[in-house]
C-alpha cells in the first residue's frame, strides 16, 4: 500500500493541483457570494475556500468516484451556515458590502439562493444538506429571489437613526 | 414574470465579475490539507494506542482478580456442632 502510494507520488498532487486551477474561481465566487463581500476586499470568502480545498485535499486520497467539486461545494456550504449565526448576529459584525449584489439578503437566503440558482443544486439536495424540509427551502428560494429582483426602497436603519432623540 | 424568468434574471444578478484568485492559494490549501491529515493520522494512532492499552490493562486486572470466582459468604456464620 505504501510502496504504491510512493510509485504514484506525483499523480493524484497533480490531479489536485489541477482540480484546484479549475475549481478555484468559482468556488471563490461562490463565496464572495455567501459573505457579501465585495470581490477585491473578500478575506473571510478566502477563508471559507481555503478552508474548503484543504478538506478536499485530506479526502482526496479515500475519494471513490465522487465528485471534488461537490465535496468542496458542501463543505462551503456547510461551513458558512455554522459560522453564519454567530457572526452575522445581534452584534452586527461584518457587515455585508454595499456592492455585493446580495447585501440586502439574511446570510441564509444568501446560502440557499446561491446553492440553488448560482450553483444549480437541486431543492432537496439543499434541504438536506442544510437539514431544512423542502417546503422551506422552496419559500426562501422565492421570498430572495423576489427581494433581489424588488428591493424594498429606502434602507431601513437609516430612517431609525435621527428618530431616537431624548427629551 | 414566469418562475423561470425571475430565476435566470436573479442569476445574472449574481454573475457579475469574479474575484481574483490569491496566487498562493494552492501553497497555503497544500499546508492546511496537509496539517488537517497529519492531526487526523496522529488521532487515529491516539485511539489504537488507548484502546490496546485499555485491552492489555483489563486482562491484567481479570487474570489477578478473577472477577468471575464467586466471593465466599460473609454473612452465613459457619456451620458447627451438628
Amino acid at each position: 500500500m505504501r510502496e504504491r502510494q510512493a510509485s504514484q507520488g506525483a499523480g493524484p498532487a497533480r490531479d489536485f493541483e489541477a482540480f484546484v486551477a479549475g475549481a478555484a474561481g468559482r468556488l471563490l465566487h461562490t463565496a464572495t457570494l455567501l459573505t457579501a463581500e465585495a470581490p477585491h476586499d473578500n478575506p473571510r470568502a478566502r477563508r471559507l475556500l481555503t478552508h474548503a480545498l484543504a478538506h478536499t485535499y485530506a479526502c482526496w486520497d479515500r475519494m471513490r468516484g465522487e465528485d471534488p467539486y461537490d465535496l468542496a461545494r458542501q463543505c462551503l456550504a456547510v461551513r458558512f451556515a455554522r459560522g453564519a449565526w454567530h457572526r452575522y448576529g445581534a452584534l452586527g459584525r461584518a457587515r455585508p458590502h454595499p456592492g455585493s449584489p446580495l447585501a440586502l439578503l439574511a446570510p441564509q437566503q444568501r446560502l440557499i439562493l446561491v446553492l440553488r440558482l448560482y450553483e444549480g443544486v437541486g431543492e432537496e439536495q439543499t434541504a438536506a444538506l442544510l437539514g431544512l424540509p423542502t417546503e422551506r427551502v422552496h419559500a426562501v428560494c422565492d421570498r430572495a429571489t423576489a427581494t433581489l429582483l424588488h428591493p424594498p426602497r429606502g434602507p431601513a436603519p437609516a430612517v431609525t437613526g435621527p428618530k431616537v432623540v431624548p427629551s | 414574470m414566469s418562475r423561470r424568468d425571475r430565476e435566470s434574471a436573479a442569476r445574472q444578478r449574481m454573475e457579475g465579475t469574479p474575484p481574483p484568485v490569491p496566487p498562493d492559494l494552492y501553497a497555503e490549501v497544500v499546508r492546511r490539507g496537509g496539517r488537517m491529515l497529519r492531526r487526523r493520522r496522529a488521532a487515529r494512532r491516539l485511539m489504537w494506542v488507548l484502546l490496546f492499552a485499555a485491552a492489555v490493562a483489563f486482562t491484567v486486572w481479570a487474570s489477578m482478580v478473577h472477577p468471575w470466582v464467586e466471593p465466599p459468604s460473609e454473612t452465613t456464620p459457619p456451620l458447627r456442632g451438628w
